[in-house]
């Protein structure tokens, strides 16, 4: 239990995927215009996070590493090695749950679909989410501690880009001079805020 | 007063439109609202008009401060001349060659104490104003808006904030970076998301940290040639580094104890203005009974600590004896007290809807108590914490304000 909540917290804030790795920072920075979306957004992170890292994690397990495939019985494949084949296997789980989330949204949400636009299929490619599953490979979690690190590292996304939404959301009367107008402010309050996520640096739970 | 009217209204056509000075119009304008009160009103119907502007606002802080700068004249110099006169050496510099030609180093000596700490404190306050009062003076004229009194304050807060040993070349480039990077970016006064004396401050924290943290920085002195076991820590880091042992101080100390009560007036090292509880105190009375600081904010911090912190007592640790800190400690150690009062209630950083600010409280609160106890990379965490709640001010906002429109358009019908 413990081990679990300190899993969550440090993927969350200690290692925040978005003000530590700065990782997906395409549509942190592109669809932080305003909180609605933004949580909108968060939420799909979340969920395609949090079912991705499991998945994937299934999936390494017992088709791609080194004699994961020894469950088969067959003796030619027990020695197989199919980890060429991690990017391409664990973006394509990716690419397909996406799918599910952009059909669901269009159905169910056609408002936040058309908010959300170019940058929910692109949540594919965001780097963040291919990064929780590259890092779940390479610290070698269990199944359960990947859903765990998956969706804690959702929740630490989403938490950055809401935050940073409502700071552009009160930023829309601010005076900022005009080449710093738009992404080039963004990122400097990026930046600001990294700092203040320092807060967490070092803490080893 | 006539006098100085008829000699200001002389010099305004020089520097209105089409007068050779037009471009240093800021220059004129700082002058003029700083003597006399400015005859223009807010036009229109829906402004609320009050005597309390920017500037009458900005000058209630600095008077709040005062006594956090008094004590950070004296402090600097008490704990120098005491662990002088311990046997710790003077440091080789221009400011001891001063001092040792008019005074004996001696702890009991009030003026000697004051003298000291003035050479200490005031270069650094002496160059936050130099280059950071340029730095805005040349952002005013560029981007031509009004110099205004929010560097006042910056300039005020900046220098506490500081141990008496940093060098003056990092206090210039701080306060540079927090000015410009803090708050002109955003379009100046009243725009910047973080508070810009605490921006100053993390900047150098991260980038020289050998200068703003550990043990050395904090007493004026070199302190290798003092008796065995004298440490310039501050009392968190020294609680902090060494463990179990160290914290005991705190948990076997009570309140109102002898230690208790030297760290609440303050003659422990530290950052120069914020050892002292008690003048941060005064400094809340006076803001809360002008109502320029929200006693919402402090009030949330001050819960925000002692739930965490009893909280943290209830859990216990066999191996971080942190968590056995009692919240009483936790007011009057480090900058909590000088944080609380002034960083956390900044009135453009923080929450601006009332529960808001209570929510905004209660989580500085929180998160002070979180990296003081769990983080072992910082044994003070005022600072950090406040800078990151500002960063969620906003959001805090946000929630309370569409919650207040879902309920109004409840009430009147959509």
């Amino acid at each position: 239990m413990q081990e679990t909540l300190s899993l969550a917290v440090k993927a969350m804030f200690v290692e925040n995927m978005a003000l530590a790795y700065f990782l997906g920072m395409c549509s942190f920075l592109a669809v932080s215009k305003k909180v609605d979306t933004a949580i909108g957004l968060g939420a799909a992170v979340i969920f395609v996070l949090g079912v991705t890292c499991p998945l994937n994690n299934l999936m390494y397990n017992y088709i791609l590493r080194e004699g994961a495939l020894s469950w088969t019985g067959v003796e030619s494949l027990a020695t197989m090695d199919l980890s060429f084949l991690n990017f391409l296997a664990l973006i394509g789980t990716i690419a397909a749950s996406v799918q599910i989330v952009e059909m669901t949204l269009d159905k169910y949400a056609p408002a936040l679909y058309s908010a959300l636009g170019i940058f929910l299929p692109l949540i594919a490619v965001n780097c963040a989410i291919l990064g929780a599953s590259l890092f779940m490979v390479e610290r070698d979690y269990s199944f359960s501690e990947s859903a765990v690190f998956g969706l804690g590292s959702g929740v630490g996304w989403a938490l950055a880009v809401i935050a940073l939404a409502a700071i552009r959301e009160k930023m829309r009367y601010s005076n900022v001079p005009g080449p710093l107008r738009g992404l080039g402010i963004t990122f400097i309050v990026t930046g600001l805020m990294a700092i203040g996520f320092m807060a967490f640096a070092g803490i080893s739970l | 007063m006539k006098f100085l009217r008829k000699v200001l209204d002389k010099q305004a056509p020089l520097f209105d439109k089409g007068g050779p000075l037009e471009a240093f119009y800021p220059f004129y304008e700082a002058n003029d609202t700083l003597l006399f009160t400015p005859g223009e009103v807010t036009k229109g119907d829906v402004h609320v008009r009050d005597a309390l502007d920017l500037k009458r606002m900005m000058i209630t802080v600095v008077i709040a401060l005062l006594p956090c700068v008094a004590m950070a004249v004296y402090n600097t110099g008490y704990q120098a001349n005491y662990w002088i006169s311990q046997g710790a050496t003077p440091l080789h510099n221009w400011q001891e060659a001063i001092y040792a030609s008019v005074f004996a180093y001696d702890p009991t000596s009030i003026g000697a104490n004051i003298f000291h700490g003035f050479l200490y404190f005031f270069p650094v306050f002496l160059m936050t104003f130099l280059i950071g009062g340029h730095v805005e003076v040349a952002f005013a004229l560029a981007r031509k808006h009004e110099i205004n009194e929010g560097f006042l304050v910056t300039g005020f807060l900046f220098p506490l904030t500081l141990p008496p040993t940093i060098p003056l070349w990092q206090v210039a480039m701080g306060i540079t970076f927090g000015v410009i990077i803090g708050k002109e970016v955003f379009g100046g006064t009243g725009m910047n998301v973080l508070n810009v004396a605490l921006t100053a401050r993390a900047f150098l924290f991260f980038a020289y940290p050998a200068d703003i943290s550990g043990d050395a920085p904090w007493i004026a002195a070199d302190l290798s040639t003092a008796a065995d076991g004298a440490s310039g820590a501050t009392w968190l880091a020294q609680a902090a580094s060494v463990g179990q042992a160290g914290s005991d101080v705190f948990a076997t100390h009570t309140m109102g104890g002898e230690q208790w009560m030297q760290s609440f007036l303050g003659f422990i090292p530290g950052s120069m203005g914020e050892t002292s509880t008690l003048a941060c105190l005064f400094g809340a009375f006076v803001l809360i009974a002008t109502q320029i600081g929200s006693w919402r904010t402090m009030f949330g911090v001050v819960v925000g600590t002692t739930i965490m912190s009893l909280a943290l007592n209830g859990i216990g640790s066999e191996t971080n004896g942190m968590f056995n800190m009692p919240y009483y400690w936790h007011f009057v150690v480090g900058s909590f007290a000088f944080g609380t009062v002034f960083m956390a209630t900044d009135p453009v950083t923080s929450a601006f809807t009332d529960k808001g600010k209570l929510v905004y409280g209660l989580f500085i609160g929180i998160m002070i108590v979180l990296v003081r106890v769990v983080n072992p990379a910082y044994p003070e965490g005022v600072m950090l914490a406040i800078l990151f709640m500002n960063m969620f001010a906003p959001f805090i906002d946000h929630f309370y304000i569409q919650a207040n429109i879902k309920r109004r358009l409840a009430r009147h019908g959509a």
